[in-house]
C-alpha cells in the first residue's frame, strides 16, 4: 500500500500528462490546436517567446499533415499527445495519411527568398529532437521534443 | 479564428490593415484582399499594418513574399508597418527582417512616397 502510494507520488512528480487532442485535418482547427497547447506550455514553465516558438512549430507540422498526409482532405484526423517529465516536453503528432519521407524533408536556404519552405526550419528551430516514425501501419508518428533547460525568456 | 482585413486609400495607394490570426486557414482571405489591390493597379505604394496579427505562421510569411513579389512586378513599394511582437518573432526566426521595409508607424511609412 506505502509502496503503491510513494510509486504514485514519484510518477506524479516525474511526469505530467499526457493530454490528448483528436483534430480534424482542416485548417480552421489549427487554432484550436494552438489554444490548446498554451496554457499547458505555460503550466510546464516556458516563456511567452518559447512557448510561441513551441506553438508555431506544432502548428507547422499540423498543415504539413495537412497538405502532405492527407493531400487537402479535410475529413481526416491528426491526434496531437502532449506529455512532460522533468527534462522534456514532448508533442507528437499521429496521422493516418500518406507517410512522410524524411530523406525529404528539409528546410529551405533562408538566403533563397521565395514563398513556403519555411515549416521545416520552424520546427527544427523550436525543438531539439525531431523524429519521423514511419513504421507504422498507417500513416505517420511525428515525435518533437524540446529539453526543459533550454527555456529562453 | 478569422482574420479581419481592412482596405483603405491614401494618396499614393493602399494600406491593409490585417486583425487576427494569420495561418493555413486564413492567409487565402490576405491573399485575395492583396490580389484586389494588385489587379487595380496604378498606386505607387502599399502599406501592410500587422500591428493586430496575433499569430502568423510559414503560410503568413509566404503570402507577404509574394505581395513583394507582385510589388515589384508592379513598381510598386511594400512597407511594413507596426509589426507585433509575434510577428516579429517570426521575421527574426525567418531572417526576414532586412529582406522587407519595416516602419514602427503609418506616418513614418508614408514619409517620402
Amino acid at each position: 500500500m506505502a509502496e503503491d502510494r510513494r510509486r504514485k507520488t514519484d510518477m506524479t512528480r516525474n511526469e505530467t500528462g499526457p493530454v490528448t487532442l483528436i483534430v480534424p485535418s482542416h485548417p480552421k482547427y489549427l487554432y484550436v490546436v494552438r489554444s490548446a497547447l498554451y496554457p499547458i506550455l505555460t503550466d510546464a514553465g516556458f516563456g511567452r517567446k518559447d512557448a510561441r516558438r513551441i506553438i508555431l512549430a506544432v502548428d507547422e507540422a499540423c498543415s504539413n499533415i495537412i497538405k502532405h498526409a492527407y493531400e487537402g482532405d479535410p475529413t481526416k484526423s491528426i491526434t496531437m499527445t502532449v506529455a512532460e517529465d522533468a527534462d522534456r516536453f514532448i508533442v507528437r503528432l499521429r496521422d493516418y495519411g500518406k507517410k512522410a519521407d524524411p530523406a525529404k524533408i528539409a528546410p529551405r536556404d533562408l538566403a533563397n527568398i521565395r514563398p513556403g519552405g519555411l515549416g521545416t526550419l520552424f520546427i527544427g528551430a523550436a525543438f531539439d529532437t525531431v523524429t519521423y516514425d514511419t513504421n507504422q501501419e498507417q500513416g505517420t508518428l511525428l515525435t518533437l521534443e524540446k529539453k526543459k533547460q533550454r527555456v529562453n525568456v | 479564428m478569422k482574420v479581419e482585413i481592412t482596405t483603405q486609400k491614401f494618396g499614393a495607394g493602399s494600406i491593409l490593415l490585417i486583425k487576427g490570426d494569420v495561418d493555413m486557414n486564413s492567409s487565402p482571405d490576405v491573399r485575395s484582399s492583396l490580389d484586389e489591390i494588385f489587379k487595380q493597379g496604378g498606386a505607387k505604394a502599399l502599406l501592410i499594418n500587422l500591428s493586430g496579427v496575433r499569430y502568423m505562421d510559414s503560410s503568413g510569411i509566404a503570402t507577404l513574399v509574394e505581395a513583394m513579389q507582385n510589388c515589384m512586378k508592379q513598381g510598386m513599394k511594400l512597407r511594413l508597418v507596426e509589426l507585433s511582437p509575434p510577428v516579429r518573432d517570426v521575421f527574426e526566426l525567418a531572417r526576414l527582417s532586412s529582406i522587407f521595409e519595416i516602419f514602427a508607424n503609418t506616418g513614418e511609412a508614408q514619409a517620402g512616397l
